[in-house]
């Protein structure tokens, strides 16, 4: 069996009187993706805020790649190798694609203003390998044509493989896509699980939050459900299709 | 940067510099008082320049930068007059000044910086009346800034004993004291642009971009959208503290009056009106306003002599009149300012349908 890559020990996150996670417990293996399902407002994007340091737990804590998260700390979880995306895109979006991928290698490279202001050869050579980089994940997410386009003015489609080549940037060991489907048609949600099934190939982790449950049923090694906030099941995509709780949750007591 | 040495910008470098190199002469003919308009005009692209890393770059609002420009000048005072009978040379104050605005910067910044928009704009504000209130009262009981009457005999720059102040001939050629601080100023102010179009697009510059666009996705992404603040921050402080050394030496003498909180806003004015983040547009800005005030302290009085045969209106008020008119009327019909790089211009147009 592959090894544990992030374990999640009884998260749990309340605002105010809404317990959105309730000691949630789920492991992920190296290798795998995961999905995690459950109706509006379950807690899915919850646990991701609370997984990537833009919120604190209340209670609980996660394990990645052997040693304990920090909580709180946003740039801290990229640099250990954890990216995400936001299930409402957020792209810089006056910036170019080419330049939004840029900005994603920053945790992986050096130069500082010193640099920067001398022109060093170490800078230079810096700067030619992030946009090198960069341009080859334009074309891994068949974008490579928009590089020059702002953000802002790319298809909807091609905002949501902006949005992870610009994570794939960090380098993650752990990719996070939330609800990536969303909004999207037919063809583009086929090419969209070739991609993660691609990125799967290639060596990195995919945590999944999706709707879409023939995407996720197809796609995922395991699934876990979300309801109100608990975890209701872990398992692998036939057994959990089947449970009654899930079927409870999904067609609303 | 290869590009800059495509004939045409070969060409138009070469045509800028002949001008600045030509331009205090020609001033000359009209008086040394036009030179040293020119000096505060350069002096001010110097200043805009530095907060546009703030405010441009960073995207952080910072209504106190005056002070940091009050540390530098302070920090010169003291060191190089008969105040206390200190005279360090410049080598020495200069970096010192640029050192203690950048300790100020940080000091303000670390608390401060978590702080959004509008409430920054306020501590800064603040910040930036406390130091002028500070040299205002270190008078008592030690006498340390000499309060409201300044300090004076300041020395001016002086490098490996060639003097700034003071007529000297240089390859047959006389140059008037405001002459030489021209030309120390414009190679300051070289500097200061090549740092920023250096700073502009690297990796500091791209995550600056970023934070301003959108602070959570930038964090998401790694980065340390604390420190990277607190380093523009700081970058704009420390040229502050440079510019208000030199002012210091320029002028030989400072007091509290010149750094107040209408300072702070006139810099912030020309990062504004003359295109936030894109170089060309602050330089523009900076020598506009700076330029434009005195071009109608000389013409407001003629004028009114001209139409109404005497001066109706006080000329000083009239002026400011004049010069607020035209801000509004640049912000009004201009918003990304007179000269905006052309994704600013782009980010204030209305989104495309669909997009
Ligand atoms: N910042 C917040 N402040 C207050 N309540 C919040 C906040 N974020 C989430 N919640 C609440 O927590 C609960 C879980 O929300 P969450 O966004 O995690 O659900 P979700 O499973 O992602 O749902 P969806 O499928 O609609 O995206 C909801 O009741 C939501 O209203
Ligand atoms: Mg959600």
């Amino acid at each position: 069996m592959a090894e544990t890559l992030l374990a999640a020990t009884a998260v749990a996150k309340h605002f105010g009187g809404v317990k959105a996670l309730r000691d949630v417990s789920l492991t992920i293996r190296s290798g795998e993706v995961y999905g995690l399902i459950g109706p509006n407002g379950a807690g899915k994007t919850t646990f991701f805020n609370c997984l990537t340091g833009l919120y604190v737990p209340d209670g609980g804590g996660f394990e990645f790649a052997g040693a304990p998260l920090v909580a709180d700390a946003p740039q801290q979880a990229a640099a250990r190798g954890i990216a995400r995306t936001f299930q409402n895109i957020r792209l810089f979006g006056n910036m170019t694609a080419l330049e939004n991928v840029m900005v994603g290698r920053h945790v992986r490279t050096r130069a500082g203003v010193i640099g920067a202001m001398l022109q060093t050869a170490a800078t230079r050579a810096e700067e030619a390998a992030i946009r090198q980089k960069a341009i080859d994940l334009l074309h891994y997410v068949r974008i490579e044509d928009r590089a020059d386009d702002l953000a802002r003015n790319l298809s909807y489609g091609d905002q949501r493989r902006l949005e992870i080549a610009r994570a794939l940037a960090t380098e993650p060991k752990l990719l996070c896509l939330d609800e990536p489907a969303a909004g999207m048609n037919a063809t583009e949600t086929e090419a969209l699980r070739d991609l993660i099934d691609g990125i799967r190939r290639d060596g990195t982790t995919v945590l999944l939050i999706e709707h879409d449950v023939k995407l996720v049923m197809g796609l995922c090694d395991r699934v876990a459900v979300l309801d109100y906030g608990a975890l209701v099941i872990e398992d692998v995509p036939a057994v959990v299709q089947k449970d009654p709780r899930v079927i409870e949750a999904y067609l609303g007591a | 940067m290869k590009n800059w040495l495509s004939p045409r910008s070969t060409a138009g470098i070469v045509l800028i510099a002949a001008a600045l190199v030509a331009l205090p002469f020609v001033l000359a003919t009209g008086g040394q008082a036009w030179v040293r308009i020119a000096n505060f005009a350069i002096l001010y692209v110097f200043l805009a320049l530095g907060l546009n890393i703030v405010v441009g770059f960073a995207g952080l609002l910072d209504l106190g930068y005056i002070a940091f420009y009050a540390v530098g000048a302070y920090a010169w005072a003291l060191l190089a007059s008969p105040h206390f009978g200190i005279h360090w040379p410049v080598w020495a104050i200069l970096p010192l000044g640029a050192g203690l605005a950048c300790i100020a910067g940080v000091l303000l910044g670390s608390p401060t910086l978590k702080l959004r928009g509008d409430y920054l704009a306020i501590v800064t504000l603040g910040f930036g009346e406390i130091v002028r209130i500070f040299m205002n009262n270190l008078n008592a009981p030690v006498n340390i800034t000499n309060g409201p009457q300044g300090i004076t005999l300041i020395d001016p720059v002086s490098i490996a004993g060639f003097r700034f102040s003071g007529s000297s001939e240089i390859l047959g050629v006389t140059l008037s004291g405001p002459q030489k601080y021209y030309f120390l100023l414009v190679a300051l102010a070289i500097l200061v642009i090549i740092v920023n179009l250096r700073l502009q697009h690297s990796r500091i510059g791209r995550a600056w971009q970023a934070i301003r666009e959108d602070e959570i996705a930038a964090k998401a992404v790694g980065i340390d959208t604390r420190n990277l603040k607190l380093l523009a921050f700081a970058m704009g402080a420390s040229f502050g503290g440079i510019a208000g050394g030199i002012f210091a030496a320029m002028q030989g003498f400072v007091s509290p009056e010149s750094f107040s909180l209408i300072e702070s806003i006139m810099i912030l004015a020309m990062v504004v009106l003359g295109g936030m983040g894109h170089i060309p547009g602050v330089i523009l800005g900076a020598v506009l306003l700076s330029i434009l005030p005195e071009a109608l302290r000389y013409g407001v009085a003629p004028v009114q002599k001209l139409l109404f045969g005497q001066i109706l209106v006080d000329p000083e008020s009239l002026r400011m009149l004049i010069f607020g008119l035209a801000l509004v009327l640049v912000m009004r019909f201009k918003p990304a300012g007179l000269w905006p790089s052309p994704e600013r211009k782009r980010e204030l147009q209305p989104e495309k349908a669909g997009g």
